[in-house]
């Protein structure tokens, strides 16, 4: 039998200071139960000699210091996970919220994971074709990446995120694939978008959801992506299957780090962000990848949204410095109205080198990649330039640019919502628009990958 | 008698009444016994740091002090190991416990069956002291393992050699000495915070050369120098220490992971032993040593990964090579140390760090440097740290740049706009700088040529000269430019595209050796010199431009090192073609 305590000494914010316990573990799961039987799970942030520090993720709302009852359950926090969890929507504790019966576990995990050890990691190197040119192309994504998405207030990320949900694939390859979304703090129309166009598309049946909402217990964010992420690693490493994580709202997770660590009286750190954000972050990111020997792979795209659309703030900051390349959008695209709004030349991915060429997309990729941002860099500044000067101050190639960029936007960036373009469709297009630049300004393509490709080259050569 | 845990928060846990407790001492905490040092004693009160996760962890549970200070191993057998923060091997950790870094493991450092066949250096009867050889064993095929004296030894005289196979545990000498014998084996121990002896420090006066032209010719670093490379995320830090790693002619390079990803670990195991060290033709990765200790690995070993990394170098050092060590990143160890003091409730200094941090980062640095090392035969060796900074949000004025800047003599400032222009290595020309300049130019100038220093300094110029134009084309126009102007614009272009752009994913670009830089440049100065003369003599500047010869220039960095005469002849032909170009006017 459980001792259980009748002795909170102190409840602030998220946090409860439980005296005389005996024995307590660092970071062990505690149960509170309320008056009126509500149970809420914690953990325990802080252990010492007959003081417990608790960290409730349900919130202290209609918290009773004399009548609640607390338990130390002697574990950490687990989920029980099987494969039937496919198809199923969970809040962000991991308990079925979609009316179906709860999940017999196969197997119980510690929701923390261990650190996977580096000599044991398969360096990730195939190409995932979303269907977005922007992306595939320019920023391409690889099996066991971490890729975030940092876009700002308005903008059509959850649309975005869907349609790679939907679309990605990796070529040629029939493997089971599977979707673990989740999300911290966003609005209910935005989950219910999700979970509709999941459902509407069929793409429900290899998908786990795990959903806190705006208003559901700030803290329980904390646990949603452990959440995810064990369930993740359980698809992907044990029953060997690729997963797609995607993470929504990370910022709103950082706000919750944040509420704990200012309950706690933490020294802070920049913006008031705590200090050990970038570990905690990197607890979370890092746990994507692939395994030498192991066919699964974990692939994550967190998104967040920048305050102010400010780069430099520390939550895109932190991502930034420990995710493989990022997506930016553009409030400037979107409010031209193209969609998706992706700042080429801001965005990277840091893996592309390994995932595309010969046998992973087609041997000019590498070409047409490095050709078009120059182009599109170039066209940018002769736009700049247009602005200040005038357009008639262009000189005749700058001109052309110019006109590349505007091309480049709108027939390359953007596409449909449904538009799942193959990488050579999106490669062919890059050609069709580099055309239309002078041959002689193509000069980041080899001669025999514009001999094959570039449209009219052919022709050129024969006549 | 054993100590009890009486408080646990996160890494941090404070026991009381261990036995024996010092500070700096390593302790086993608990029943997985998982490993800690003791930072801070207040009383009867030990607070703990320890290198493992902590989660489990309850008061009551018993403290063990080993009674010695956290070290490492030191010893043949090193080269080619990766290890985890507190030097346990990472890949014998994967062969025992699987993919995952489980708690609780406690593994030597070096192998402890294997054997290493000793070849003596010494006789019975020889003096010898401190930071003498004793003998040599072959550790890699690259590197020769010396194996001496070790510091704390008195001097005295050589009573037992024994030759042939032997494990590191093994006595391969024994010495008379006037505090008895004294068995020694190939195995050492050194504690990670503390400096190991060197017979004197030297001078800096020879550059670590690293095939990297905007670093080499502009901004070079010293053997046995210090450098630190800030840059926001994405501008490349890591690329250049890769290339550093990989091109450096150092002879043992140790790469610290010091918080940073997982993959980029990978990617260095993987590709390493793949790559060939460009002297020998045998794989680098014998003659590197690698501490991992990625951003989801426990925060308290990263703050120690630097420290273990540092003993390492400097053991080698000893023995009279050249070192280089790569430490990406410095800020998270910065950031553990804040995470540490932060929980230790100490008043914090700018950002949350601790007051301490400026004083940390010295001692950190200044463990760089050339020396004479100990012993009687003054061997040199040296050993220079190149520390990548991550500030936050690319701002250089937060508290781990300024307090690195304050120490390091070589700034190489990376800047995300290069890096979006795709130009690499996105290093800020006009913001780096290098404090060695004037000291390894008389190297340069015998090793280079003798105009290289002048070189160097003309071509600063005309950058400098190039931003300064460009201000001015911004507000009224390329068209306001004289002819002269508008080529040294085009002279600074290809300063920049020819020369300081560097594709570390080219075959024949990712290295580029002194003698190279120096004719690269000096055949781009040659162009603008002779071009600006015939300007002077009426020559047009488009025609000019369009001198075939340009583009032969552009491609000159593609020149293999092997036909390096290529380049004189172009140098020729600048002349020829700028010459008939006058002659047309």
């Amino acid at each position: 039998m459980l001792k259980e305590y009748r002795t909170i000494a102190e409840v602030s914010g998220p946090l409860l200071l439980v005296e005389q316990v005996d024995r307590v573990k660092f970071d062990e799961l505690v149960e509170v139960e309320l008056a009126g039987g509500e149970l809420r799970r914690g953990r325990v942030l802080e252990a010492s000699e007959g003081r417990a520090l608790v960290q409730l993720f349900e919130g202290t709302t209609g918290l009773d210091v004399q009548e609640a009852r607390v338990r130390f359950l002697g574990k950490v926090i687990e989920l029980g996970v099987s494969t039937e969890m496919l198809g199923r929507v969970f809040d962000g504790f991991g308990r079925p919220i979609d009316g179906g019966p709860p999940v017999i576990p196969e197997v119980r995990l510690d929701v923390n994971g261990n650190p996977l050890n580096p000599t044991a990691r398969a360096y990730p190197s195939e190409f995932i074709q979303t269907g977005i040119s922007a992306i595939d192309c320019m920023n391409p994504l690889v099996r066991g990446q971490k890729l975030p998405i940092f876009s700002g207030a308005g903008l059509p990320h959850p649309q975005m995120a869907a349609q790679i949900a939907r679309q990605a694939k990796v070529r040629g390859a029939q493997e089971a694939f599977a979707v673990v979304f989740a999300a911290m703090g966003i609005t209910f129309e935005e989950a219910d978008y999700f979970i509709s166009d999941f459902r509407r598309t069929g793409a429900v049946e290899r998908a786990v959801l795990f959903v806190n909402l705006a208003d559901d217990p700030v803290i329980e964010r904390l646990a949603t992506p452990r959440m995810a992420l064990t369930t993740a690693e359980y698809l992907a490493f044990e029953k060997g299957m690729h997963v797609l994580v995607i993470l929504t709202d990370m910022t709103n997770y950082c706000e919750a780090l944040r509420e704990v660590s200012a309950a706690r009286k933490e020294v802070p750190g920049r913006r008031g962000y705590p200090g050990y954000m970038y570990t905690d972050l990197a607890l979370v990111y890092e746990r994507a990848g692939r395994i030498r020997g192991k066919p699964g792979s974990i692939t994550q795209m967190p998104i967040l949204t920048m305050p102010e659309d400010d780069k430099t703030h520390p939550i895109p900051d932190l991502t930034g410095y420990i995710t493989e390349g990022q997506v930016i959008l553009s409030r400037e695209l979107h409010n031209r109205g193209i969609y998706p709004p992706i700042n080429v030349s801001q965005s990277l991915s840091r893996l592309k080198d390994k995932g595309i060429g010969p046998e992973k997309t087609r041997e000019d990729h590498a070409d047409v990649l490095n050709q078009l941002s120059a182009a599109y860099d170039r066209g940018k500044e002769a736009r700049e330039l247009a602005v200040v000067l005038g357009e008639a101050a262009l000189t005749a190639v700058d001109r052309e640019f110019l006109k590349f960029a505007d091309a480049f936007e709108q027939r390359f960036v953007r596409q449909g919502e449904t538009e799942d373009r193959s990488i050579e469709t999106t490669l062919d297009i890059g050609w069709e628009l580099m055309a239309a630049l002078p041959r002689s300004e193509l000069k980041r393509v080899s001669d025999k990958h514009l001999q094959k490709y570039l449209p009219g080259a052919q022709r050129a050569a024969g006549a | 008698m054993k100590g009890r845990v009486v408080k646990v928060a996160g890494p941090l846990v404070v026991a009381e009444d261990i036995p024996g407790a010092r500070m700096y001492d390593v302790v086993r905490v608990g029943e997985r016994g998982l490993i800690g040092e003791i930072i801070e004693l207040r009383g009867r009160r030990a607070s703990i740091q320890v290198y493992e996760e902590t989660s489990g962890l309850g008061p009551g549970e018993v403290v063990i002090s080993t009674g010695r200070p956290l070290s490492v191993e030191l010893g043949p057998g090193l080269m080619s190991s990766i290890y985890d923060g507190i030097q346990r091997p990472l890949d014998v950790i994967a062969a025992m416990a699987g993919e995952y870094v489980t708690r609780g493991i406690e593994l030597p450092g070096l192998d402890r069956e294997r054997r290493w066949e000793f070849v003596p250096a010494v006789e019975p009867g020889q003096t010898v002291k401190a930071g003498d050889l004793l003998g040599t064993v072959e550790e890699t095929p690259l590197v020769e393992h010396r194996v001496l004296v070790p510091p704390d030894v008195p001097e005295g005289t050589v009573e037992e050699v024994r030759a042939g196979a032997a494990t590191v545990e093994q006595t391969v000498a024994v010495l008379k000495t006037p505090t008895g014998r004294r068995e020694v084996a190939m195995l050492q121990r050194w504690p990670v915070r503390r400096p190991r002896p060197v017979g004197r420090k030297l001078p800096p006066v020879v550059p670590l050369t690293t095939g990297q032209r905007v670093i080499d010719t502009f901004f070079p670093i010293a053997k046995g120098g210090t450098a630190c490379i800030p840059g926001p995320f994405g501008s490349g830090k890591t690329v250049v220490q890769h290339q550093l790693s990989k091109w450096a002619d150092a002879d043992i390079i140790v790469f610290i992971g010091c918080g940073e990803r997982g993959n980029e670990m990978t990617d260095v195991l993987l590709e390493f032993p793949e790559l060939k060290d460009p002297r020998s033709g045998r794989p680098l990765m014998e003659r590197t040593v690698l501490v991992a200790n990625t951003s989801n690995m426990p925060v308290a070993a990263r703050e120690a990964s630097i420290y273990t990394g540092i003993t390492i170098a400097e053991y080698y050092r000893d023995m009279g090579y050249d070192v280089a060590l790569m430490a990406d990143s410095t800020s998270r160890w910065a950031e553990a140390l804040r995470e540490i003091s932060g929980r230790l409730e100490e008043m914090p200094g700018e950002e949350g760090y601790p007051a301490y941090l400026g004083s940390r980062a010295a001692e950190f640095y200044e463990r760089s440097g050339r020396v004479v090392c100990l012993g009687s035969s003054a061997r040199e060796g040296s050993l220079s740290i190149v520390g990548a900074v991550s500030p936050p949000g690319g701002d250089l004025s937060e508290p781990v740049t300024q307090a690195t800047l304050r120490i390091v003599k070589v700034f190489w400032g990376l800047d995300d706009r290069l890096a979006q222009r795709k130009h690499f290595p996105a290093i800020n020309w006009l913001l780096s700088y290098s404090l060695y300049t004037s000291r390894l130019d008389p190297y340069y100038a015998e090793q280079a040529g003798p105009d290289f220093p002048e070189n160097r300094t003309r071509a600063m110029a005309i950058m400098q000269e190039e931003a300064e134009l460009e201000e001015i084309v911004r507000l009224v126009g390329v068209d306001a430019l004289s002819p002269r102007q508008r080529l040294t614009l085009e002279t600074a272009k290809s300063i920049r595209e020819d020369f300081l752009y560097q594709s570390a994913f080219h075959e024949v670009d990712t290295y580029c050796s002194m003698a190279k830089q120096h004719r690269l440049l000096r055949l781009i100065l040659a162009f603008h010199d002779q071009a600006l003369r015939a300007l002077e003599a009426g020559a047009p500047l488009e025609a000019l431009l369009e001198l075939p010869v340009r583009e032969k220039i552009a491609r000159a960095r593609y020149t293999p090192e092997e036909e390096l005469e290529r380049l004189d002849a172009l140098a020729a032909e600048v002349a020829t073609q700028v010459g008939q170009a006058r002659a047309r006017t």
